[in-house]
């Protein structure tokens, strides 16, 4: 630990927050079908799509229709994506000649790329035509992000509505998200990237001939462009399987900020964007500000355990301050420690370190991260409406204390909301603890597993949070590419998307309905640091809490048993 | 009939009412009722009860079995002990909450004499002696003095004074007549005076004091919004600890670690919201019992909880703002009068007057120093509305007081006549919402005289109060606007409905709940009727008429329109403590993860024992000390459940601040505090 490092952190935080203000002020008129400056350009490009898909973009649908939309979008998707995995042999640009993936595998993958998770279990470069790549996951990037900031523009409208029917178009929606928003900011940093050192090739690969003199074949791929929309969409499906260690994903100190940026960006903006549209600028902020305090702590705290000197290493007499292992030398601690916080508290999932070989504090970090729901700042979109559920059981819980029913940005919480706050907030632990407890005494489970003891079961947490919560990052050490792991980890990610996002568009079905009221001095406030530190806490205790006996037997034991082993030594 | 020692009489002072509540024969009846409520199927309604009983009874099986394979059971059937202790504390809460009001009802009950009607047939003139339980609706019965009226309704002929105590609790008579707003009369009150004819307007059984017996019984008590959404929230957290404690088999079979289902019964217990789950429903019960204890009765808990939602308070001027009458506050003299001079034909002129005004022209020439009497053999000029004037006479002097017009033209002067600086005093009286009266002596004009509808001393901080927490007050008043501007910028009212009809109070309520506004409001006429229908909460008087009594859904027994603050008051204070146990429940688990967690996994990963930051005593001592802190803190809460939490006007923001601090961070740390203690004792004790 060292100030430069602590300046790094802060340094990037501040940055992502500073991006993420006026990119919310633009995302909030794309929401609202206002003009902006791309229009000359976009505009007749979005009509030829509404006339196109016989989209009718004025007409605000119910949230039921809202639900059915996004469903039907994303049941349609999955069904191609699976037959185009499984049968990419029979499809071109297939220079690298790869067979078609396994059922389990395929169906896995097909579901990761539409819930916006990106797991891969399977080495892309061994496995993906590039075919594949582009008009299979790289559209999946953009269009699985789309529909996540859509289903943020609902939950916004819904708050903003007074008495209202509709929260908005989900076709309009996915169609300007994807247009004005991830297109052409994609293109700007995709060709930033090229900028930079990013391959950029629809060749199979290179040839290269070592100093040993030996030949070593290098692919290549169209890595810029799915880089950019990778991290800004936080989708974080990486075109290598080192993702962003590797050195064509991530060249050097430049590409590492923007990514850590852009991976935060959007998902920091729909929440300025939310503050917009329901008028509460200053409520934004403080959910904005929960997630920026929780994800710096994470990353303080990331830093803090990797930059202790590994007990063993040192009681070996080994003179380290830094555990470097599974770390890029070009990046080192501190620039792992806050990709990491980034990538687990915003559900994006590229990785630039492994995070099974962080201290076991560390990793648990990284796990807890994840765990907390997704929401610091969260997918994109996903993180807004994740947050606002937390916000709204904050408020109910104590919101009763200042002696009125609570209210919520206008909108009284009542038992509607909390009966679908509650079924959404249940998911996570469902699918996590009821999967991990499932696999960790289950032989054919266990078979994938590297490693035995605490770490193992690090490594089974960690894959299921990581499903659950559409993460997509992996601890590594589990061989996850067998049938049991594809499809219980392809349910855990359809649950974590699909029957969370249900309740909250019922959530906004219903406060849309509601009238709108006005603020009073009776009011609960919700946009000062009181509200802040309440929602920290109902984030930590409800959203985390019930963890905390997995977590005392993954990485918290493995800290002590490091510790002890030590001393015993 | 008088209820001293219960809640129904005008045991205000809430230590005494507390008291009463926690009498060796009701904590009694309470321990027997939290027995009976051990039935599962009462139990239904409140999950995180109902789930602990669950596991107490898993628990107990497992202890049977325990103790019939010789196994050591010690810790075991302490645990299973604790575990229905949280039950039957949780039971007990509910049922002392209760048994206040079971109290109520059976005195209630008692005055509920079978007796029989004087049933006036078609005949004139003839009685036939009638039970009162066989009375039906537009029936005609002759009520004498000293018998109690059969059933509720509406006096067609008669004025008696009637002693209401057995509805209101107080004791002096009150007068009932035919026609007008006191036409109601009320099954089970008595005619002391006189006699009354009455058509009876309500079922047996369905009477005013029916209904009241139910209500207080809480026979019919159904959960309000807020409690079903909290019951939704404890439900799901329920669940979710479900999963966590479940799932722990399989990550600790993992892990090594062999979990009995005992200790997994455990921690789940201490998990759950039970301190929470387990006073809910007393805390309903006791905001209720509240305002029985200001002798108001609501219809339903709903109404109770709409009343801490209100933004919108309409305030009837007369009586709720102001002393009903106007007040004389100052005399100013003519110029060149001497102002003791004006202050003493200002009391000769309203010695004989009876009149509320006359008597306070009177109380302020006394204090002002005046002790002059009416001379012997003077006489009074009563006030008649031709010559708008009163006074005395006495040989060759005399005295008068009334309108500014009517003295003058008595004394033969034009208004201009009038000397420039009383005129303007007239003026500015008028124009301040006062009316001002002129004063002559021995014909001669000597002075002016201010009255004014005073406000209430206390009312403005009042109101500022409620302004603080968000509530708009409306002052209501047939007043014109111009002297209702001036009372309600002196009383501190956010806004006035002047020259109001029944009809504008109605449409005032509408507009305001088009805004998404909850309206409280007060009345007793039967005009009044409809708006008390509209509002959120209509608090009806019980001197009332019947058809306000039906249509409010409250009714102040004191038949007090200041009432209606306090019942806010009290919904506030009411939704305020399901808050302050709710996050304080939920706080608290923080500590008992650190207890048990350690305790559960140290055996296997003797690693975790770093966990231990209480330092308990032993895996068996932590587990048994969360368990019994989980159940004792049930307990140690019902006098806070059944007081509730101190409602204060500071503004929501500074109210969350303090109460978050107190319950959010308290809950936080008092459990580790108190596991410890309960830690010690228990290894002291050699318990575990």
């Amino acid at each position: 630990m060292n100030g430069f490092g602590w300046a790094e952190i802060a340094l990037t935080l501040a940055l992502t927050v500073a991006v993420a203000f006026p990119l919310g002020a633009y995302l909030a008129r794309v929401w609202q079908g206002g003009k902006t400056w791309l229009d000359p350009v976009l505009r007749p490009l979005e009509r030829l799509v509404y006339a196109g898909c016989g989209i009718k973009a004025a007409r605000s649908q119910g949230w039921l229709g809202y639900t059915g939309s996004f469903l039907a979008f994303s049941a349609a998707s999955f069904v191609v994506l699976y037959l185009m995995l499984r049968f990419q042999n029979l499809l071109p640009l297939n220079p690298q000649g790869f067979a078609g993936m396994s059922p389990d595998l395929a169906f896995n993958t097909a579901v990761s790329f539409i819930s916006n998770t990106n797991w891969q279990a399977y080495v892309p470069e061994q496995t993906l035509s590039t075919f594949s790549q582009m008009a299979g996951l790289t559209s999946h990037n953009f269009l699985s992000a789309a529909a996540g900031i859509a289903i943020a523009a609902a939950v916004a409208r819904a708050f903003a509505a007074d008495r209202g029917e509709g929260i908005g178009n989900f076709w309009a929606d996915l169609t300007r998200i994807s247009l004005y928003v991830l297109l052409p900011i994609s293109l700007v940093i995709a060709v930033a990237y090229v900028g930079l050192g990013e391959p950029q090739s629809l060749a199979a690969h290179v040839t290269a001939r070592t100093l040993e003199g030996g030949q070593q074949t290098i692919a290549l791929y169209p890595t810029a462009s799915q880089e950019a929309i990778k991290q800004l969409g936080t989708n974080g499906g990486g075109i290598f399987n080192a993702n962003s260690a590797h050195p064509f994903e991530n060249p050097n100190a430049w590409t590492n900020l923007i990514e850590i940026v852009s991976m935060n960006a959007l998902s920091l903006a729909c929440v300025v964007a939310f503050g917009r549209i329901v008028l509460a600028r200053k409520d934004a902020r403080a959910l904005a500000a929960v997630m920026v305090i929780l994800v710096a702590a994470g990353a303080g705290a990331i830093y803090a355990a990797e930059t202790q000197a590994p007990p063993a290493l040192a009681a070996a007499g080994v003179d380290t301050a830094v555990n470097m292992e599974g770390k890029e030398v070009r990046f080192g601690a501190p620039s792992t420690a806050i990709w990491t916080a980034a990538t687990t508290g915003a559900s994006d999932g590229g990785v630039n370190g492994m995070h099974d070989s962080f201290m076991p504090l560390g990793g648990g970090m990284a796990l807890f991260l994840i765990q907390l729901g997704e929401v610091l700042p969260g997918g994109v979109g996903s993180g807004l409406y994740g947050m606002v559920v937390m916000a709204l059981i904050a408020v109910f819980v104590a919101g009763l204390m200042v002696g009125r029913t609570p209210e919520y940005l206008g909108k009284k919480v009542e038992a509607r909301e909390i009966k679908f706050a509650m079924l959404a907030v249940l998911i996570l632990p469902l699918s996590i603890l009821g999967f991990a407890a499932v696999a960790a005494v289950l032989p054919v489970a266990l078979k994938g597993l590297a490693n035995p003891g605490a770490h193992g079961l690090s490594e089974i947490l960690y894959a299921y949070s990581s499903a659950s919560g559409n993460n997509g990052s992996a601890f590594a050490g589990l061989s996850a590419n067998t049938p049991w792991w594809n499809i219980t980890l392809g349910i855990a990610m359809l649950l974590g998307r699909f029957a969370y996002v249900v309740p909250v568009l019922a959530i906004a079905g219903s406060l849309a309905a509601k009238p709108k009221l006005a603020a009073t001095a009776g009011t609960f406030p919700t946009d000062g640091p009181l509200f802040i530190g309440l929602l920290i806490g109902v984030v930590l205790i409800m959203g985390g809490l019930q963890f905390f006996p997995a977590l005392a037997l993954g990485p918290i034991v493995e800290h002590f048993q490091a510790l002890q082993m030590v001393a015993a030594r | 009939m008088t209820m001293t020692t219960q809640p129904l009489g005008d045991s205000r002072r809430k230590a005494a009412a507390l008291v009463s509540s926690f009498s060796a024969p009701m904590l009694a009846r309470a321990a027997r009722d939290a027995l009976v409520k051990l039935d599962p199927r009462e139990l239904t309604g409140n999950p995180v009860i109902f789930a602990t009983e669950i596991v107490a009874i898993l628990a107990t099986l497992s202890t049977a079995l325990a103790i019939a394979n010789g196994g050591d059971w010690g810790f075991a059937v302490q645990i299973a002990a604790w575990l229905w202790a949280t039950v039957l504390f949780a039971n007990f809460a509910e049922s002392i909450a209760e048994g206040r009001g079971k109290a109520a009802a059976d005195s209630l009950r008692a005055s509920r004499v079978t007796t029989s009607a004087k049933l006036l047939t078609g005949h004139a003139g003839a009685i036939v002696l009638t039970p009162a339980h066989k009375l039906g609706v537009g029936d005609l019965v002759l009520v004498e003095a000293g018998d109690v009226i059969p059933a509720d309704g509406e006096i067609v002929e008669g004025v008696a004074s009637v002693n209401e105590a057995a509805v209101t609790g107080e004791s002096a008579p009150v007068i009932r007549e035919s026609g007008g707003d006191r036409s109601a009369v009320t099954g089970g009150t008595t005619v002391v005076s006189d006699w009354l004819k009455v058509r009876i307007t309500s079922e047996a059984g369905n009477t005013f004091l029916d209904r009241m017996i139910a209500m207080v019984e809480g026979a019919d008590r159904r959960k309000t919004p807020n409690e079903i959404a909290l019951a939704v929230l404890l439900a799901g957290l329920t669940l979710i600890f479900l999963i966590a404690v479940v799932t722990l088999l399989g990550l600790g079979a993992y892990s090594g670690v062999t979990l009995s289902p005992l200790v997994l019964g455990a921690l789940f217990v201490c998990l759950i919201p039970t301190t929470i789950g387990g006073l809910l429903s007393a805390v309903g019960i006791a905001g209720m019992d509240r305002l029985l204890k200001v002798n108001v009765l609501a219809t339903s808990g709903r109404a109770v909880e709409a009343a801490g939602d209100c933004d919108t308070l309409l305030l009837d001027k007369t009586g709720t703002i102001t002393f009903g009458n106007r007040m004389a506050t100052e005399v100013i003299p003519a110029p060149g009068v001497r102002a003791e001079h004006a202050i003493e034909a200002a009391l000769m002129a309203s010695l004989g007057d009876e009149t509320p005004e006359g008597r306070s022209i009177v109380e302020l020439a006394r204090t002002l120093g005046q002790a002059a009497e009416a001379p012997a053999g003077a006489e009074i000029i009563a006030f008649s509305a031709t010559t708008r004037q009163s006074g005395l006479t006495s040989g060759p002097k005399s005295w008068r007081k009334g309108a500014v017009d009517a003295v003058l033209a008595t004394l033969g002067l034009k208004a201009a006549d009038m000397p420039s600086e009383l005129a303007g005093a007239v003026d500015r009286i008028a124009r301040s919402g006062g009316t001002p009266l002129a004063v002559s002596a021995d014909g001669a004009l000597v002075g002016v005289i201010h009255l004014k509808d005073v406000v209430k001393p206390n009312v403005k901080a009042r109101f500022a109060d409620l302004r603080r927490m968000g509530m708009r007050t409306v002052m209501i008043t047939g007043d014109n606007p111009v002297t209702a501007a001036a009372i309600a910028s002196e009383a501190g009212v956010d806004d006035f409905l002047a020259e109001a009809t029944p009809e504008d109070k109605l449409r005032l309520i509408r507009a305001e709940q088009a805004k998404g506004r909850l309206v409280a409001m007060c009345g007793d006429g039967a005009n009044d009727a409809p708006a008390l229908a509209q509002s959120d909460v209509g608090v009806a008087m019980q001197t009332g008429a019947q058809a306000a009594r039906e249509a409010g859904n409250m009714v102040d027994l004191d038949s007090d329109p200041t009432k209606v603050i306090e019942i806010v008051e009290t919904g506030k204070q009411l939704l305020i403590t399901r808050g302050a146990l709710t996050t304080f429940s939920i706080a608290n688990d923080v500590a008992k993860y650190f207890a048990i967690i350690p305790a559960i996994f140290v055996a296997a990963l003797p690693a975790l024992g770093a966990l231990n930051v209480m330092g308990l005593h032993s895996p068996k001592s932590a587990i048994l000390s969360a368990v019994i802190f989980n159940a004792l803190i049930i307990v140690a809460l019902i006098p806070l459940a059944l007081r509730g939490v101190k409602y204060r006007a500071i503004g929501a923001g500074r109210l969350l601040q303090r109460n978050l601090l107190i319950y959010g961070l308290g809950g936080l740390v008092a459990p580790f505090a108190g596991i410890k203690i309960v830690d010690l004792i228990v290894s002291s004790l050699g318990l575990a």
